[in-house]
């Protein structure tokens, strides 16, 4: 069973999803999430991208979206929240 | 005519009346809903009501149902098994003539109102009619953790509002979710019943406090309580609930032992119901439009209930609203502090040392711009009715002993800068401006004690108390 949803007890006159935390100014020892969308050849973007940020000294985690069609389910960003300091959502076409 | 029945397979009765369920759809336009065997009973084409939504809809709070259906809808219903009303209803003199089954026996409960059930049904039912934007948290997300984070909490954990604890909120007032009952300092923001019962489910009510917790809103969120300024004020005050009337004992609150402190879920669930309304929806926190400078505990809950009885209740002293009427007065209060005087047996040595304390209320210099609520505990009370003083004469002896000279609470005056402006030419002035001293009454049965709520600012540039008959 999918837990209940959560009634806004506010005015709603800001939007429920969070703000974006501030750009850090070194990824040193941060871990970084991947986040490959699921459009083809994407990956290859990202490998290359996450060789760099190793390099830099960055830990890196990959997640990837069921599709690039759709937002990440919640669970998926809760997860990448939970785990990394900064994510990178990779396009591709 | 059509006829409607609504069974289940784990009835008694149910299964006492299978066979003249067939007879009727023989014999009749007959639809069977069966909650929780689409086989049952056997024989019978029979419509699957396992989601209970024909049982929720018809409201079926007994199996079986019969009922009659004509082109306008439902004409009448019998619930269990009696021969002599299905017959009447099915029109059919000789229904079960032929079976050996008693003449009647009762039903069972409907699945439709199983309390392990109902709040799911409610939501699934009803949940389309609430209109508050739904947050949707990741299974693995402590949900207690992400209301302290987005804000919600005056600092304490929150009962999670969701879908079915706010429909079951909902249960507790006739009125529609969508009715407007306040527009809510500082932001303005009209607060609808369904949103002040987000408020009561986080804050920890019951249904059944909901009327007592849009009362409150309702009489804090105008422009005579002025809520707003309550909130910007720099000084330690916060909407002080005292509730009158029967119904305060009939959700639980006590007006004796403790009666201002911890342990009772309504008078402090109340409270905080109205508190976290203005932070959630009119926007006031700390910090923010709150520019209290030292706040006081009772702006997470205050709220409490009288005593009833001859003394009368401060409800009716400043209303023309009958003692059995339940009422909630809103007044700008900071937290409670004691009065103690274990000695006075005479009305007048205690009416004198009231007054003495009463006098030092905010400062000792300082005089009409606050009001007061004055608690008196049921044993002080005792000293003034035993000498037939009722509350006007207390009122009256009290003010009597707060008239200051002047000269002694002129700015300067006992080297104290603070104090009344000079030159207004007056020999004394009252402590309190006429009506501003209140006299409430609750607290246990032992204690020769009292307690003072001292106001904020009154009148038109601060807060006049508001009393409200609770609406159910």
């Amino acid at each position: 069973m999918t837990r209940e949803s959560l009634l806004d007890p506010t005015a709603e006159s800001t939007p429920s999803e969070r703000v974006q935390l501030a750009r850090p100014d070194s990824l040193d020892g941060l871990t970084v999430a991947l986040l490959d969308i699921s459009k083809p050849r994407g990956d290859v973007f990202l490998d290359r991208l996450s060789e760099h940020l190793e390099r830099r000294g960055a830990a890196v985690r990959r997640y990837r979206k069921p599709t690039f069609s759709k937002p990440a389910p919640v669970d998926l960003r809760h997860e990448i929240a939970d785990q990394c300091h900064v994510v990178i959502e990779a396009l591709a076409d | 005519m059509g006829l409607v029945a609504v069974v289940k397979h784990d009835c008694a009765t149910c299964q006492t009346v299978a066979p003249v369920l067939l007879e009727l759809a023989r014999r009749t336009d007959l639809t069977v809903y069966c909650q929780d065997d689409p086989e049952f009973p056997a024989g019978l084409e029979v419509t699957d009501d396992t989601d209970l939504a024909v049982s929720w809809h018809h409201s079926i709070e007994t199996v079986p149902t019969l009922i009659a259906v004509g082109s306008d809808g439902e004409r009448e219903r019998t619930v269990g098994w009696s021969i002599e009303q299905w017959r009447r209803i099915t029109g059919l003199d000789d229904l079960a003539g032929d079976l050996d089954i008693p003449s009647q026996r009762p039903g069972c409960g409907s699945l439709s109102v199983d309390p392990d059930l109902i709040d799911e049904l409610r939501v699934r039912h009803s949940g389309s009619t609430l209109r508050a934007r739904r947050l949707d948290l990741a299974e693995m997300e402590d949900e207690f953790e992400y209301m302290h984070r987005v804000g919600w909490s005056d600092g304490l954990p929150l009962v999670p509002p969701t879908e079915s604890r706010v429909l079951a909120m909902l249960e507790g007032t006739t009125r529609s979710p969508e009715e407007l009952v306040a527009v809510v300092p500082p932001d303005l923001v009209d607060a609808t019943v369904e949103k002040v019962a987000i408020s009561a489910v986080m804050a920890g009510c019951r249904p059944e406090h909901l009327p007592w917790v849009l009362t409150a809103v309702e009489a804090a969120c105008n422009d005579e309580f002025n809520m707003h300024g309550l909130l910007a004020t720099t000084m330690p005050v916060g909407p002080v609930i005292i509730c009158s009337g029967p119904g305060t004992r009939d959700i639980g609150m006590d007006p004796g032992v403790n009666a201002l402190g911890q342990g009772n879920r309504a008078s402090l669930s109340i409270g905080r119901a109205l508190q976290l309304l203005v932070r959630n929806l009119g926007g006031g926190r700390p910090g923010g439009v709150d520019r209290a400078t030292h706040g006081n505990p009772g702006k997470l809950s205050f709220c409490f209930a009288e005593h009833s009885g001859p003394f009368g209740s401060l409800a009716s002293s400043r209303s023309d609203l009958d003692e059995s009427v339940d009422a909630v007065t809103v007044f700008a209060g900071e937290g409670p502090r004691c009065i103690v005087d274990q000695l006075s047996r005479e009305p007048e040595s205690l009416a004198t040392s009231l007054a003495e304390n009463l006098r030092m209320m905010h400062h000792h210099k300082l005089a009409m711009a606050f009001d007061a609520v004055l608690v008196l505990g049921p044993e002080h009370l005792r000293v003034f009715t035993d000498a037939g003083w009722d509350r006007s004469r207390i009122t009256e002896e009290l003010m009597s002993r707060l008239q200051l000279p002047y000269d002694d609470i002129v700015r300067g005056a006992g080297g104290i800068a603070e104090g009344i402006p000079a030159g207004l030419g007056l020999e004394t002035l009252p402590k309190f401006q006429p009506g501003g001293l209140m006299l409430a009454h609750a607290g246990g049965g032992a204690g020769l004690f009292s307690m003072l709520i001292a106001g904020w600012v009154n009148g038109d540039t601060g807060s006049k108390p508001v009393t409200r008959a609770v609406q159910y």
